[in-house]
């Protein structure tokens, strides 16, 4: 009873400022907060889609580059560099606009996925966040310290199961803040799902505008939204952190580093 | 391919407005950065509280979204102070511009941070060698202080430009005629968006890779006084 009273009250208080001071149109916003939660609900599933998948192609791109695998290793180099040196947003037409003029790919079985702008964007992001992680892994298998890896040895520990048992745990856990930094990244670089016709946060926001002729309305409420996605996710990640990394105190990697890896 | 012949100049052309955009919204990066950097290190408290507002609002919006928001909310803004105050009449910003501003107000925020972390690295007991000989806190800044700066905060000021560089492919959407908006739109007259798009992809390789090397050059001339280990 009362949160309906408050919130009617609270209504009643922003239809008034709205008409009267207010130079945005705060009513207009709120009535269609049915496009902005389709467009949150596109954003976080193309941002954890990407991360995920991201996160699943890296994993053995950067293990191949830590072991430095002859060729292997040179060849990722390469895929890292192109993907981390070109803007995502040129990454994207690739795949929208620009396999879709070739026959084979329309014919191919692979076009009832192309063909969507959705996933376009998901592989874009899902690549691009691959490039970026192969580089945050390797660093985090980089900093396992020897005696680690020598003890796995010691102890009579196959490859396979030192890496799954005692290397990776130990790395990924490394990782953290840096894939945390990534993920507000991705999430900022999900933006450009709206220039390939997606209804993001910042496609419902065009879409305001388009259908109201608003200048700049539904860019404010999608940048709002924006800051609270973006809060959200550092408070859960570094939940996450804390718990995970409490055994290495102040080890952890500094905020500069983690900078120089974006 | 030969379509890729016929509009060299207007990818050469747009090579051009991207790298202006891109140099631009650097100096006003590292000009914005460089006044916020000192407000956060030795401002009063509510200037202090005020730059700490800036760079968090920056760090967590897309750049893209930023962009749209200041061209379109700038515009109005401007143009409602325009209609109000009787100062101007209807102005409509040139997109270059707008690119720059958003780009110089985006990374303007980073920079900050660069060269926030910088001024840590300085040895303390220098600044206070410098005070305890009697230097003004302008001669403390300019002989001191500035030019190690710039040494400490290269590499991160380099990476904030790499970064950089990419964004500027965004302004396109606000109808800048940058490089990619040529590409996009050379594609699409020539029906043949791939090689285009791939020939965009291949020009900011090469700028970035470009950038390496300069990069790596002004570090060196900027460093030359640090000890090796120090």
């Amino acid at each position: 009873m009362t949160l309906a009273a408050f919130f009617s009250g609270f209504m009643a208080w922003i239809t008034e400022f709205s008409s009267k001071s207010s130079p945005v149109d705060f009513v207009l916003i709120l009535s269609h907060w049915d496009i902005f939660l389709i467009g949150i609900k596109n954003t976080v599933l193309l941002v954890l889609v990407g991360l995920s998948f991201g996160a699943v192609i890296a994993l053995p791109m950067a293990i191949a580059r830590w072991k430095r695998v002859p060729f292997l290793a040179k060849a990722i180099g390469v895929f890292v560099y192109v993907f981390r040196g070109s803007p995502m947003l040129v990454q994207a037409y690739v795949f929208y606009y620009g396999l879709a003029q070739f026959e084979a790919v329309r014919n191919s079985f692979l076009w009832p996925v192309l063909r969507e702008p959705w996933w376009c964007a998901a592989i874009a992001f899902a690549i691009n966040s691959a490039a970026y992680q192969v580089e945050i892994f390797r660093g985090g298998l980089d900093s396992v310290p020897r005696g680690e890896i020598e003890a796995t040895a010691a102890i009579g520990m196959s490859q396979g199961s030192a890496l799954r048992h005692v290397i990776l745990p130990s790395a990924l856990r490394r990782c953290l803040p840096m894939i945390a930094n990534e993920s507000i990244f991705l999430l900022h670089g999900s933006a450009i799902a709206s220039m390939l016709t997606i209804t993001d946060v910042l496609g419902a926001g065009r879409k305001l505008n388009a259908q109201y002729y608003l200048a700049y309305e539904g860019f404010l409420a999608a940048t709002v939204i924006y800051m609270a996605l973006v809060f959200i996710i550092t408070r859960i990640l570094g939940w996450v952190e804390r718990r995970t990394l409490k055994h290495l105190a102040l080890q952890s990697m500094t905020t500069r580093e983690q900078t120089q890896m974006i | 391919m030969e379509g890729l012949w016929e509009y060299r100049w207007l990818l050469l052309q747009g090579t051009g407005v991207t790298l202006l955009l891109g140099l631009c919204g650097l100096a006003l990066a590292l000009a914005i950065g460089l006044v916020c950097a000192a407000a956060k290190i030795g401002g009063t408290p509510v200037v202090k509280r005020l730059a700490g507002y800036y760079t968090t609002f920056v760090r967590s919006v897309p750049d893209l979204c930023m962009m749209l928001l200041l061209y379109f909310g700038g515009q109005t803004l401007l143009n409602k102070l325009g209609a109000a105050t009787g100062w101007w009449d209807y102005i409509e910003i040139n997109s270059l511009a707008a690119g720059v501003i958003t780009i110089g107000f985006i990374f303007g925020a980073y920079m900050t941070e660069s060269f926030r972390g910088a001024y840590g690295s300085i040895p303390k007991g220098q600044l206070e060698a410098a005070m305890a000989i009697g230097m003004t806190s302008r001669q403390l800044f300019r002989r001191i202080t500035f030019p190690q700066l710039m040494g400490y905060a290269l590499p991160s000021i380099g990476v904030n430009w790499m970064v950089l560089l990419k964004t500027t492919a965004l302004v396109s959407v606000v109808g800048l005629k940058d490089l990619v908006f040529f590409g996009v739109s050379a594609g699409r007259s020539t029906r043949d968006p791939f090689t285009f798009l791939i020939a965009i992809l291949v020009i900011y390789l090469i700028l970035t890779a470009l950038s390496d090397v300069a990069l790596r050059a002004i570090e060196a001339r900027y460093t030359r006084g640090r000890r090796i280990g120090a």
